[in-house]
């Protein structure tokens, strides 16, 4: 033998996983939410989605470099902002402001806190949140919706089921409709207004299973958030039927399961524990509700996972597992 | 008794590919003495061993060429009768160099005088045992080597009431284990009662992964009718179930505490090889002088179990299983999960020496290290239950305070967190470094 063989540290075995394989296995679990958006918003969804896209690739790469990091946009994480960044934007809103958004969400609150791996915030999420405040009305307007009979006041509203709710107990103190098997049907395959990427409960589901099964998330936060708020609205509806939607339609409605499946588990803002994803599952749960039935807006999605997001270094902290053969020393 | 399953399940654990299949069916073959053996003085955990001989020198084989410095020590001796050519500092397989011996075998292979055999071992005592097994200079052949008569001389507080035998090999690749339990149960089994005798432990585990169930029947068959509580014991295959910790949690529920040992709760574990040793040192007199280790791997000819003597070179081992074809991108001592990898192949078999494993340029990738993205994944398969993300970073900011605060010395440097981490972040080298400075800091403080 001429040369000599690489000497390396153990272990020389690795199980194959990258941090590119997971974000690409995300990209493809967001496929079938993807074909829904398009299916339901048509031009608009594709516009977005590329827009946003393009924008978080593009600021990324030119970041980096800036910054002198020495890593590119080939872990593909960009791409996953981009499309979430969009999933949570009405198909309405103009095309820069997703760019303004995207750029947000890269440069801000993620490139400025060091990049991948260390930003404490989603940075779709927070690029949402962003365009909200800045721009309250593109962001809270939807198109025309022709509601089928079951859901109906009136046949053509403009606002998302979740608003209809709202306002109407605001006003009349009585729910808009009933919520019935049917409605849950046009719900859970994606017939409602709303953001593009939130619509079909079916399509995101799918996704969710698939990263399951490859292992991109595990059940903890995902269960644990819906749970929580089925737990929360089963009690308000059986204590107030009149007022209160049953846990059915609050799971199916609004961003819960966009957010409970891919923004809730977004790895690096979540705790690493498994305990500790439960209880960030059950804080986004109680924040979501808590903001749906008494805050000033109808969605809590957004907010509960960031304010989770922020605390989750403590969550961590809590939940540190107890090292095998700590504590239990002999019985004295 | 049949054979049970283990009754609890150990934190953590990965399921690499186990390459077994490459040499398991391949029985115990024994070498032809080499040309050369070159024997270390550093075989085992603690002190090296002081080297008796001189250049020049006639050694007959089983004679002390290196005595026991010291309790935590053990003796060496010549693997073969020929004359002492060099006594020098090289390289050993974990890196440090250490003095080694180096013996040109005249071809007799003449043992030393004073071999006793004791096949009625029955009426030795447990000193007499002890004293037996340090004399044939026997350490732990599974891991780390720690020398065997200490193991089995426990203080008398300790009470033990359980020997395990462990073999789990759940390292990939290797096979030596399951062959030694397939071809040589029931001395292995002998083996065991000898130890369990000198510990006055009335239990014996056999534990064996589900993957071996050749080795589980062998085991099952062979079991003694003299032994009151003994059993084979059947594993999940998991890495690493044959981690000492681990594997008491998962046959007995004990756990045992930190920075302490396995005694601490009544129980000692030997390896089948091991157990083997004991045996035909008890019961045929003779000192440990040559030892099973799986030669293996994509570039290995004819891979194979060798049983070999002490201080055999590797290229000497790869030239008896046919040599090798393709490009050698990597030569590891042991296993891929724990083993050194090795520049070349001139390093010598030593006790612990489980495995030579060759990885081609298939099996070897060269990784880019990424920034943590908090998966939490080493953290599920940390069978310690640390954290490795949040050590990793402490230690990379050379806060070594904190990281001893996390337990990073109950490290046992299985490798799970690396092998599974996607960021490709170089844990387990972390956690070395880590353990080292902390040791480096604890002595100081001490003095
Ligand atoms: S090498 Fe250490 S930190 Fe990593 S999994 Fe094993 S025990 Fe845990
Ligand atoms: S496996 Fe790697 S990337 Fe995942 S939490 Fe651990 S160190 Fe971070």
């Amino acid at each position: 033998m001429s040369e000599l063989a690489i000497v390396s540290s153990s272990p020389h075995a690795h199980s194959g996983s990258s941090v590119q394989r997971i974000m690409l296995d995300v990209i493809i679990a967001l496929v079938p939410a993807m074909a829904a958006a398009t299916y339901a918003f048509g031009w608009d969804a594709i516009r977005l989605i590329s827009a946003c896209v393009l924008a978080c690739v593009a600021s990324e790469g030119v970041s980096r470099k800036w910054m002198g990091r020495d890593l590119g946009v080939e872990d593909l994480s960009a791409v996953i902002t981009g499309i979430l960044l969009a999933f949570n934007l009405p198909p309405s809103l103009p095309t820069w402001m997703a760019v303004v958004g995207s750029v947000f969400a890269i440069v801000i609150c993620k490139q400025l806190f060091g990049g991948i791996g260390y930003n404490p915030f989603n940075p779709a999420l927070a690029g949402r949140v962003m365009l909200l405040i800045s721009f309250p009305v593109f962001m809270t307007t939807w198109s025309t919706w022709g509601i089928p009979a079951p859901l109906a006041v009136d046949a053509i509203t403009t606002a998302t089921p979740l608003g209809l709710v709202k306002t109407a107990i605001a006003t009349t103190g009585e729910l808009p409709f009933t919520f019935n098997g049917a409605t849950a049907l046009q719900l859970f395959v994606g017939n409602q207004n709303g953001c593009i990427g939130e619509v079909s409960a079916a399509a995101l589901l799918l996704g969710g299973l698939y990263m399951l099964v490859r292992r991109c998330i595990s059940w903890h936060i995902p269960v644990a958030y819906l749970g929580t708020v089925t737990l929360f609205s089963a009690i308000l509806w059986l204590h107030h039927p009149q007022q209160n939607l049953n846990p059915g339609f609050h799971l199916l409605a609004g961003g819960l399961m966009l957010g409970a499946i891919f923004m809730a588990t977004d790895m690096v803002t979540s705790p690493v524990t498994k305990r500790g994803m439960l209880v960030f599952g059950a804080g986004c749960g109680l924040l979501t509700m808590l903001v749906r039935k008494w805050g000033g807006y109808p969605e809590g999605v957004s907010f509960a996972i960031l304010l989770m997001n922020a605390v989750t270094p403590l969550i961590n902290r809590a939940t540190r597992p107890r090292v095998f053969g700590a504590v239990k020393k002999k019985k004295a | 008794m049949g054979a049970s399953t283990a009754n609890f399940r150990a934190p953590g654990g990965i399921h690499p590919a186990y390459h077994k299949d490459l040499a398991a069916e391949q029985p115990i073959a024994e070498m032809p003495l080499p040309a050369m053996l070159v024997v270390s003085m550093s075989q085992h955990l603690g002190k090296p061993a002081e080297p008796t001989v001189k250049k020049g020198d006639t050694v007959l084989r089983g004679q002390v060429i290196g005595e026991a410095a010291g309790f935590i020590s053990a003796a060496v001796h010549a693997p073969t009768s020929g004359t002492v050519k060099l006594v020098a500092a090289v390289a050993t397989a974990a890196g440090p160099r250490a003095t080694a011996i180096t013996i040109v075998p005249d071809g007799e292979d003449t043992w030393v005088e004073g071999i006793t055999p004791c096949p009625g071992w029955q009426t030795l005592d447990k000193k007499a045992i002890a004293e037996k097994i340090a004399a044939a200079g026997i350490t732990g052949m599974g891991g780390a080597g720690f020398p065997t008569h200490v193991k089995v001389s426990p203080p008398p507080e300790a009470e033990i009431d359980t020997l395990i035998l462990n073999g789990a090999e759940c390292e990939p690749y290797l096979t030596a284990d399951y062959r030694l339990m397939i071809e040589h149960a029931a001395r292995i089994w002998e083996g065991a009662l000898i130890i369990a005798k000198a510990l006055e432990a009335t239990t014996i585990r056999v534990a064996i992964e589900d993957n071996k169930p050749q080795a589980i029947a062998a085991m099952q068959d062979a079991i003694p009718a003299e032994a009151k509580d003994a059993q084979v014991v059947v594993l999940k295959t998991e890495y690493p179930q044959g981690a000492e910790k681990q594997q008491i949690f998962a046959i007995t529920g004990r756990e045992v505490p930190c920075g302490g040992l396995p005694l601490n709760v009544g129980i000692v574990v030997e390896n089948v090889g091991t157990t083997l040793a004991v045996w035909e040192a008890v019961v045929n007199g003779l000192p440990l002088t040559e030892r099973v280790t799986t030669v293996t791997g994509g570039p290995i000819a004819t891979p194979g179990n060798v049983k070999a003597r002490l201080g055999t070179s590797y290229a000497d081992l790869v030239e008896f299983c046919g040599g090798t074809s393709g490009t050698i991108s990597k030569i590891i001592s042991g296993g891929p999960m724990m083993g050194f990898a090795q520049p070349d192949l001139a390093c010598g078999t030593t006790k612990t020496t489980s495995g030579l494993l060759l990885l081609g340029p298939d099996a070897v990738q060269a990784y880019e290290s990424m920034p943590c993205i908090s998966c939490g994944r080493c953290v599920g398969v940390c069978p310690m239950k640390l954290m490795p993300n949040e050590l990793s970073q402490f230690l990379e900011a050379e806060d070594y305070e904190t990281a001893e605060a996390y337990n990073v010395m109950d490290c046992i440097e299985c490798g799970c967190c690396a092998f599974e981490c996607p960021a490709h972040r170089p844990l387990v080298q972390h956690m070395r470094r880590g353990k080292a400075q902390v040791m480096l800091i604890r002595r100081k403080q001490a003095s």
